[in-house]
Formats: C-alpha cells, structure tokens, sequence
C-alpha cells in the first residue's frame, strides 16, 4: 500500500508540473490577447493527427538518446553539457568515413554507428580524463569542448577538406552516404500522408534504453554509479575507486551521447552539412530532468518535449509568439524540479511518521 | 455597412490593376478571374525578422507585393535544432493551411522545399540564396552578393589612407564568402597595394555571429588597432558594433543589405562610408507578382547589378567623389568586363 502510494507521488509529480506550466502559458496567451482555449485545441488537433504523432515520434528519437546520455551522466552528478559536441562531432565523423566506404548494408550501418559512438566516447573521455587528474568542473570543459567542436568541424568541413559544395547551393556538405549506410524508415499500416514513416533507428535507441537499465540495475559497475550517486563517501569508504568511476561514466556517456545525431544522418539526410541540427543537447538535459534518469521516464519527457514543439508550429498561424513554448517548455523544467522535491519532502516525512509509529509503538519514543 | 462597402471599392480597383499588370505580356490572357495567391508565408531560417537586415528586407517586398493583392501574409521562424522533417513539417503546414505562394529564407529549406514542393503542385514556392531545386512550382532566388560586395571594396580601396581595409564576416559559410570574395577582389581592383584583414565572428552551427553587436565591436577595435581604417561588416545585427567601434575611434565602417546610414543614431552614421545593399524585397515581390500573376518561371532568377538585386547606398555623400569611378566599375560588371570570383 505505501509502495504504490510513493509510486502515484512520483507519477503525480509531473502530472502537477505540467499542469502548473500549463496554466502559466494560458495565463501569457490570454495575456497576448489571443483565445487560449480556442489556441490550444488547435494546437492539440494538429498535434494529435496520426501523420503528426509519426512526426512527433522521429523528432523524440533525437531527444531521447540526448536525455539518455545526460541521466548516464546525472548519477555521478556530472553535468554532460557536451552532448553538443560530441553528437555533432561523431555525426560528422561517421558521415565522412560512412562516405568513404562501400560495405554490405548491415555492416556499413553497424560501422557509421560504431565511429560516432567512438568518437562521442574519446571526446567526453577528454572532459573526463580533465575532471579525474585535473579537477577541471566538467560544465566547464564540456562547454569549452562544444566550442573546440565546432570550431574543429567548420575547420574540416570546408570544400579544401572534407567537404564539398554543390554548384548554385549555399550549403557545404560531406558526401553523401551510398544507400547500403541507410536505415530504412518504417511505414505504419493506417497512417497516410507525406513523412509518415517512423525512422528506423527507433529500434536502436529502445535497445539503449533497455542497456542502460540492464547496465545500471543488473551490474557491479551500474551498482556502483548507483551507489556512489547515493552517497559517494560511503561508496568510497566501501572500496569504489571513484576518479575511474566518473571516468567511465562520463566516456559512456558521451558514446549514447554519439548516437544522437545517427537518425537524422542515417534515416534522413545521408550527409552531414551546415544545415546539420544542433543545440538538441539542452533538450537532452531537460528530459532526462523531466524523466528522473529513468529509461521510460526519459521517453516520456522526450515524447512530450517532442509534441509540444510540433504542435507549436500552430500557434505561428495563429498569430502567437513561438517562445510561448519555450516559456511552457522552461516553466515545466522549473516546476518539475519543484514538484519531485516536495515529494521527497512528503516521503521523508512519511518515512520518519512510519518509523516514529513502529518505533515509537515500542519505546514511546518520538523520532 | 454601406460605408465600409464604398470603401472598399478602390481596392478593389487596385487588385484589378496589379492582376492585369501581371497578366500583361502572356499571349492568352484570361479575364479576370480570383487571383492565384490568396494567402502569402514567409518561413525564415533561425535568425527571423527584425535583424534590421536581409530578412526584414524580404518582408517588405512581401509585405508591399500581400498589400498590393489584399492578401494576408504569415511569418513563420526555424529553429537551430530543426532537422530537415521539421522544416518540411511547416511548409507543408503552411501548404496545407491555405498558403499558397511561400518563400523559404535560406539554403536550410532546400532539401525540405524539394520534396514538399512536389507534394503540393498548385503551391508556388521560392527559395531565397540557393540555386539547387528544380520543380515546376518552385523559383530560386539568389542574389549577386560578390557584385555588389566588389563596389564597396573598391570604395574603400580608393579611400583607404592605411592601405589596410577589413572585413568582419557574421559566420564562416559559403554564403557570406561569397561578400568576402566580391570586397577582396574590389579593394585590389582599386587599389592593388591595400591588403585586406578578414575574420569571421563564429562558426557554424553557432549562428550567433549574425546577432552580436558587442563582438562585432570587440573584433572592429582589434582591427582598427592594427592599422585598418575602414571595415566592411557584412554581419547582420553584429554590424551595429563594428559601426560603434567606427565612431568611436574615428575611423570609416561600412554597411550591409540596408542603407544603415539611415538606421543608426547621427553621430554613429557619419562613419558609415557606404552600404552594400542587397535588395532581397525585389525578388520575394517579383516572385509574388509572377505566383499572382498567369506566367510563372521556375528555375533560378538571380537578382544582381544588372537588374537592381544589389548595390551601393549614396547616403551620406562620403562616396560621391568616387562615384563615378564605382559606377564605371558596375558598368564593367553588368557589361562582363569584370568578372568578380565568388569565392575566397
């Protein structure tokens, strides 16, 4: 009874947050004179379309590898702003090496995949390694190191270099990637319309979601994530050898944090150019708030951060402001955090009433 | 109610005129029937309106060619994470929604435009500064940057005292390449002994270059330290911060895509030595008159010195001693005399 009980707070934690957020960008929509109601269930009839949900689907594929790779790194407290970087960085460079090569299909996947992973893995192994013997604060590196990256991308990918221009077009691209290193999207049965077909990388980033868990509730060194996240003097007194630790789990997180970029190079675009989608590492991170480093949570928050940005693409039409979403996307951030701490508020307190009643029942004695 | 009727009737009489004007010319003419655009989008790319610059230019020419139509016109913006899907998700939202003459701002859409273009065949659609789609219902609009980016390096080529000029780019893309070709090439025409200092504020995907005044004006006093005397900001709203940095040290700046000798405050002006103008409200309106109109060309419509796409602004009068040379400059190019490279 107090298991499922704790579990409904935790349930009722977001629920509460995106109700207050809600509430809020009704407030600012009626504010901005527009008919909030009237917004919404526009906004809500798009979104909800089955095209859109297919739509909504390959955008959270991004989101949730991005929300995966920054809750790795959340156990142990460190803050992975790098994904950027590194997505970005393995994206290109599996783009230019999944180029250069010709493989049978399942092998030419398997090799772009396991370059961006490699490449994610060494560049926030650099952050990592700068934390364990140097104690450079990985927000820090990370940030400079998303720097280092894109100034070492716009370096490479130039026509001089690893890159080309195609005549007439303002953009400058790798090549293209030959059909044997795409993944076919997937049609689903009933849905018509342009784009509805869910990319197949789906598939890899659920068999993250289910390593991650494995990894971190069926092993010692998940244990010892768990553990030092918990408490990190008792985990050290108990014998994890922490600087390793943290090394670990930053370099895996920068591996998932390589497959980020993977469904659009692999499922869409076939090369990697200016025009390359970046900043989703932020998103990463509010998700994986949102979804309390949990691997179904993360998909939760990452289905909705998706839906919400697609169905804004209404409120445009209607004449609405777009940061109206970042406003309910940063509000929910903030109430969540809120939320999830008054429910541990509620819980401690619920703990210490039932050990006072057990206890107490006993002795007499109040704790 | 009757009033209102009345007053409609010269717009009404205005709609006609802009319909035959653009039925003009075709050599079966229908009566006038509706109009063929009724509802006009602009998707930007993630920089949007109100850059003071190329997109706002754009709007106008939208905005003036909506009004002469009577039609609505809708701003739409990406977003910097925005993968291909997304941006072919708001064009065909747009499509769908009732849109039907839509101009896309920037390289980004190209893919996006290609493949919604096909998807909607009654929808007419331009894409601004790229040349790579081909459909029937789809204009490319470019722009000759390089022609008129070549005018004002050969302004201050003839007006340099250092014989060091500058030129601050917003972001390392080809794109704007493309002004830093056409200035070098202009200030060695006019001056073969001038050397030229470039640096770019970012790199991409950080766009935060077209935005950033205080580093513009950071990378301005730097140069202006090291012996240039007049710097060519091809850096949108960053612009704002090399002309500061002009001003305050008294030196010469030069402007990009509007007359900014008319947008900055009296005492900056005065040191804006010329402005590259880029025209982009020819082409979004040209595009909108032939959407509207019963002859539409697809293909690529570049909009350089020969018809008006860009040049050099006189505001000021800093330039009108030189202006007969740069005219017989523009001359040499229109004619293809002067060939101007369009990349670094």
């Amino acid at each position: 009874m107090t298991r499922l009980r704790a579990a409904g707070l935790v349930l009722a934690a977001p629920v509460v947050a995106f109700g207050f957020a809600l509430a809020v960008t009704l407030v600012i929509l009626a504010l901005a004179r527009v008919d909030p109601l009237a917004v919404l269930g526009d906004a809500l009839a798009y979104g909800l379309r089955p095209v859109t949900l297919v739509a909504v689907a390959n955008k959270a594929i991004p989101y949730y590898l991005a929300g995966i790779a920054a809750a790795v790194g959340f156990h142990l407290r460190l803050f992975n702003i790098g994904i950027d970087g590194q997505y970005r960085l393995g994206a290109f460079a599996a783009a230019v090496i999944g180029a250069a090569v010709s493989l049978p299909a399942p092998l030419h996947v398997a090799l772009v995949v396991v370059v961006a992973m490699a490449v994610g893995w060494g560049w926030a192994a650099v952050a990592g390694l700068l934390y364990v013997r140097r104690g450079v604060n990985v927000v820090i590196s990370t940030i400079m190191l998303n720097a280092v990256a894109s100034g070492l991308i716009a370096w490479l990918l130039s026509p001089a270099r690893l890159a080309q221009q195609a005549a007439g077009s303002n953009n400058v691209t790798t090549a293209t990637i030959p059909p044997s290193g795409w993944i076919p999207s997937i049609a689903i049965p009933g849905v018509e319309g342009a784009g509805a077909a869910v990319n197949g990388f789906v598939f890899v980033a659920i068999a993250v979601g289910i390593g991650y868990w494995l990894v971190l509730h069926r092993s010692t060194v998940g244990f010892e994530v768990r553990a030092m996240g918990l408490s990190g003097r008792a985990a050290k007194v108990a014998g994890i050898r922490a600087p390793r630790l943290a090394l670990l789990t930053m370099a895996a997180s920068g591996a998932i944090a390589g497959l980020v970029g993977l469904p659009q190079l692999l499922g869409a675009s076939h090369r990697f150019g200016l025009d390359f989608p970046s900043g989703l590492a932020f998103t990463g991170l509010s998700v994986a708030i949102l979804g309390r480093n949990h691997p179904l949570g993360v998909a939760f928050g990452a289905f909705a951060w998706a839906f919400i940005e697609r169905s804004a693409q209404v409120l445009d039409l209607a004449g609405v402001s777009r940061e109206v979403v970042t406003i309910l996307q940063a509000v929910t951030v903030l109430a969540i955090v809120v939320a999830y701490e008054l429910v541990r508020r509620i819980r401690a307190r619920q703990e210490r009433r039932y050990v006072a009643r057990a206890v107490g029942g006993a002795s007499g004695v109040t704790v | 109610m009757h009033r209102r009727r009345l007053a409609r009737l010269p717009l009404a009489l205005a709609f006609v005129a802009v319909l035959s004007a653009c039925g003009r010319g075709t050599s079966n003419p229908s009566p006038a029937g509706p109009p063929q655009v009724h509802r006009i989008a602009i998707a930007y790319d993630i920089s949007g309106r109100g850059d003071g610059g190329f997109n706002d230019i754009a709007y106008n020419g939208a905005k003036e060619a909506a009004d002469a139509l009577r039609v609505e016109l809708k701003e739409v913006t990406a977003k910097l994470d925005d993968t291909d899907d997304d941006r072919a998700e708001r064009l065909r939202l747009l499509a769908s929604s009732g849109y039907d003459a839509i101009i896309a701002v920037g390289f980004t859409y190209a893919t996006a435009i290609q493949k919604v273009a096909a998807e909607f065949p009654k929808v007419k659609f331009a894409i601004v500064d790229d040349a790579t789609v081909t459909a029937p219902n789809v204009w490319d609009i470019l722009f000759a940057e390089h022609e008129g980016s070549f005018l004002v390096g050969a302004a201050a080529g003839l007006k340099t005292k250092t014989t060091t000029v500058g030129f601050i780019g917003a972001v390392q893309i080809p794109l704007l390449q493309k002004f830093e070709a056409g200035f070098t090439a202009g200030v060695r025409a006019a001056n073969p002994a001038a050397r030229v200092q470039v640096t770019y504020l970012s790199q991409p995907p950080d766009y935060s270059g077209f935005g950033d005044p205080p580093h513009g004006k950071e990378a301005a006093l730097g140069m202006y330290d090291n012996g240039v005397d007049i710097i060519f900001a091809a850096a949108g709203g960053s612009g704002a911060g090399v002309h500061e940095a002009a001003a305050q040290t008294d030196h010469w700046s030069i402007g990009v895509d509007a007359d900014e000798y008319k947008l900055e405050p009296v005492n900056v002006r005065d040191h804006i030595l010329t402005s590259m103008l880029k025209n982009s409200n020819v082409g979004t309106r040209e595009f909108i008159g032939e959407a509207a109109g019963f002859q539409f060309t697809p293909g690529v419509h570049t909009f350089g010195l020969a018809n008006g796409g860009v040049g050099y602004a006189t505001s000021g009068g800093f330039v009108d001693d030189i202006k007969a040379k740069l005219d017989g400059y523009a001359a040499d190019i229109v004619a293809g005399r002067i060939v101007v490279p369009q990349t670094p």
